[in-house]
């Protein structure tokens, strides 16, 4: 290499090296730490409903990790007791998250089970258009989620949703429901209620990658939605439905 | 132009000035003082999104606990219970996952906690296993018998009636006591882990009852019929309940 050539090389160096040092630390830090981009991810969750036992503990978790009140009523996620007897007729009633529902008279009852309820993150969310200050939105990334600052408290979201999933926090006196745990998921962990399943009858995946579980969820299992005519697709897709569950 | 300022009243002047200070003001408060996040939904959203990431996590998830605790997950992994994330009995851990030895996450000794699973309710799919707490060796912790890191029963399930209990009681004062349960029922080994999905067979033929309850069958003591033209279409068990005492 001839002097010539050097000086050349020099200056190259030189002003790449004044490029990256100008750029700002912020820019830095964004170029470094990207590990999270919400137009990569699609959500959903798949339920099962012949594996789900009732214990409550997806309730009792989601409690606890989302600071929802302790006091029954208030639930971004609960489970409800389908008793159908043999005389046709339905009642569900909700699961305490403290007390295991009791015994029936067996022979009045033809069939039972139980049906874990969540926001269902619908693709087309009622929610979303009847907020008066644009309070509610969709993420990139499928997620429904409620600005608490933005939110006047006006309940008209709690209103339209179909599937009863929003409650009005108390304490904050703003709209509040399930966000899939969205803390969590940026963070690469599974939603809390997903995560203490101990009979795995809730499924969390990426519909964007063939190889989440909820794409083998969704190949394996015959799948329905509740309220389908409603439109909203919802995003919570669950296996062996009976007809009665809406 | 100054001769323009002198002409006008001193009134409009001072109504001008007074306007010119609330444009002043409208615009400070447009520009600076109102968050950009209150004008500009996009932006709007993106902080509502920060604060919602920021939230603290209260359950650290279970491959976590594996980086400290060796035995356990180990024993875990084995039995009945390896589906089961440690959190689920011992309560959200994120806190002692950050501070080890000052916070201890709960660990439910008492019966009750068990029975939150395995009480018995009519509700949970048939198969998994269910104790009827007031009956079940009542007052005594459940880990005095059963290590919840790999609840094995003491005893080994006699394999059907384990959850099956009803039938098998029912059977046991029947005169087909003496029966297997596998004589009449092929269980694949799936049926053990999806008991819905994955079913036992029953007899679909009358033939099959007929081996012992046909007219001029070999077997001694058991009550025959004309399988000719006893029953027509029907496969025995659609009138015959055959695991309760004397049948009807």
């Amino acid at each position: 290499m001839d002097r010539r050539d050097f000086l050349k090389h020099l200056g190259w160096v030189i002003s790449s090296g004044g490029i990256l040092g100008g750029l700002s630390a912020d820019a830095w830090a964004k170029m470094l730490n990207k590990t999270y981009d919400t137009t990569k991810h699609y959500y959903g969750m798949g339920i099962d409903i012949d594996k789900c036992i009732g214990c409550g503990r997806c309730m009792q978790a989601c409690k606890t990790e989302n600071a929802v009140p302790a006091v029954p009523y208030y639930f971004r996620t609960w489970v409800e007791r389908y008793v159908i007897k043999t005389d046709r007729t339905v009642s569900v009633n909700t699961l305490n998250s403290d007390e295991p529902g009791d015994v029936l008279v067996e022979k009045d009852v033809l069939r039972s089970f139980f049906v874990p309820k969540l926001c269902n993150q619908c693709d087309h969310p009622p929610c979303v258009q009847v907020c008066p200050v644009g309070a509610t939105f969709k993420t990139d990334d499928g997620v429904i989620l409620v600005d608490s600052k933005r939110c006047i408290g006006c309940r008209y979201c709690i209103q339209a949703c179909p599937y009863g999933a929003r409650y009005l926090n108390p304490e904050t006196r703003v709209a509040d429901k399930c966000t899939f745990c969205y803390h969590r998921l940026v963070k690469g962990l599974l939603p809390v209620c997903v995560e203490v399943c101990p009979k795995q009858a809730r499924v969390f995946g990426d519909m964007k990658s063939i190889a989440s579980p909820l794409g083998r969820f969704t190949r394996m299992n015959k799948i329905h939605v509740l309220k389908p005519s409603l439109n909203t697709d919802p995003k919570v897709y669950y296996a062996n439905l009976d007809g009665e569950v809406n | 132009m100054k001769d323009f300022f002198k002409k006008l009243p001193e009134q409009a002047v001072r109504v001008a000035v007074v306007f010119l200070v609330f444009v002043a003001v409208v615009f400070v408060i447009r520009q600076f003082i109102i968050p950009p996040e209150m004008k500009e939904p996009a932006l709007q959203q993106a902080s509502s999104m920060e604060r919602e990431v920021a939230k603290e996590i209260q359950y650290a998830g279970a491959q976590i606990c594996e980086q400290c605790h060796e035995k356990e997950p180990q024993i875990k992994k084995i039995g009945y219970h390896r589906d089961l994330s440690c959190e689920s009995c011992h309560g959200a851990a994120q806190k002692h996952v950050e501070n080890p030895t000052e916070v201890k996450p709960t660990s439910p000794k008492k019966r009750d906690y068990c029975a939150y699973c395995h009480k018995y309710n009519s509700s949970r799919p048939t198969g998994f296993p269910q104790i009827n707490p007031d009956t079940h060796n009542p007052r005594k912790p459940c880990i005095t018998c059963h290590n919840p890191h790999n609840p094995k029963p003491p005893t080994t399930p006699r394999s059907c009636a384990a959850c099956h209990a009803q039938i098998e009681r029912a059977k046991a004062a029947s005169y087909h006591a003496l029966i297997a349960c596998s004589v009449c029922h092929t269980a694949p080994e799936k049926h053990k882990t999806s008991p819905r999905t994955v079913i036992p067979t029953k007899p679909d033929k009358r033939e099959f009852c007929g081996k012992c309850h046909d007219k001029g069958s070999p077997r001694k003591g058991a009550p025959t019929v004309d399988m000719a033209a006893h029953g027509e279409k029907y496969v025995c068990w659609q009138c015959h309940y055959p695991h309760t005492l004397g049948g009807i």
